[in-house]
């Protein structure tokens, strides 16, 4: 998978409130969390908390180990981080070339209102 | 699909608006994130045609993008293919869009800039995930 697709990948599995909030609190859980524990405060039930586990993991976001019958979910900060590095450049970029923009434009048409157009 | 999508208001109509994102001159007054020079504005607004933009920053670094123009409609919308040139600072192809709508004496500007990922896993998510950003900035900032 390049890197293309895995941003694509990270930004679907995203798309989900229930997949974010499931992340949310992975990032504030650093030792990871079990899957009864995560689908405890949620309103779905476990076998759906099951399937977007596997959309999370399938984005490489999350890690899942077991060890006996208890299944441990942690959060994989690379993809992540990667999503957020790409919108933070292209968010500096255009949200500063949009300022300048701005002034440009606005300098622009007062000139033309000066000459009466 | 990976996307950002950014909503400004500039006190100017849409027209001159328009000119400043198509014409060589009026890109050289504010592509860039910082005060640094435009070096290059090479800027062929048709469909098909195709745009070239280098800029130097503040610190001296050097970026160029280009693209195909997909889009020309005069004053309310413009859509091109962007890549960085020589960069490994972006994974891919994406696409820029910027639609204009007149509001009052002024302008709306609504920008996204969009990474084209596969198409089977733009198919498989097509619901996408746009106003999830703010959510998802709040909840990982």
């Amino acid at each position: 998978m390049n890197a293309a697709e895995r941003l694509d990948r990270t930004f679907a599995a995203l798309s989900d409130p229930t997949r974010r909030a499931i992340l949310a609190r992975l990032e504030r859980e650093r030792d990871g969390a079990t899957v009864s524990a995560l689908a405890k405060p949620l309103t779905v039930k476990l076998p759906a908390v099951m399937k977007h586990l596997d959309v999370l993991d399938d984005a490489g976001l999350v890690w899942r180990s077991k060890q006996g019958r208890t299944v441990t979910v942690r959060l994989a900060p690379r993809p992540m981080r990667e999503a957020m590095e790409w919108l933070g450049r292209y968010e500096r970029f255009w949200s500063a070339s949009l300022d300048r923009l701005a002034l440009h434009a606005e300098a622009r048409e007062a000139e033309l209102r000066k000459g009466g157009r | 699909m990976t996307s950002l999508t950014l909503v400004r208001r500039i006190k100017a109509r849409p027209s001159v608006v328009f000119d400043a994102l198509v014409t060589a001159e009026g890109i050289a007054q504010w592509w860039g994130p910082d005060a640094g020079p435009v070096l290059i504005a090479e800027v062929e607004a048709r469909v098909g045609g195709r745009f070239r933009v280098r800029f130097r920053m503040l610190d001296g670094s050097e970026h160029e993008s280009s693209g195909e123009f997909l889009e020309v409609s005069p004053p309310s919308r413009v859509r091109m293919t962007w890549r960085w040139t020589g960069g490994a600072e972006d994974p891919g192809e994406s696409v820029l869009d910027i639609a204009l709508r007149a509001v009052g004496e002024g302008t709306e500007v609504t920008l996204t800039h969009a990474l084209l990922g596969s198409e089977e896993t733009r198919r498989s998510h097509e619901e996408g995930w746009s106003g999830a950003l703010d959510k998802l900035v709040a909840l990982f900032a």
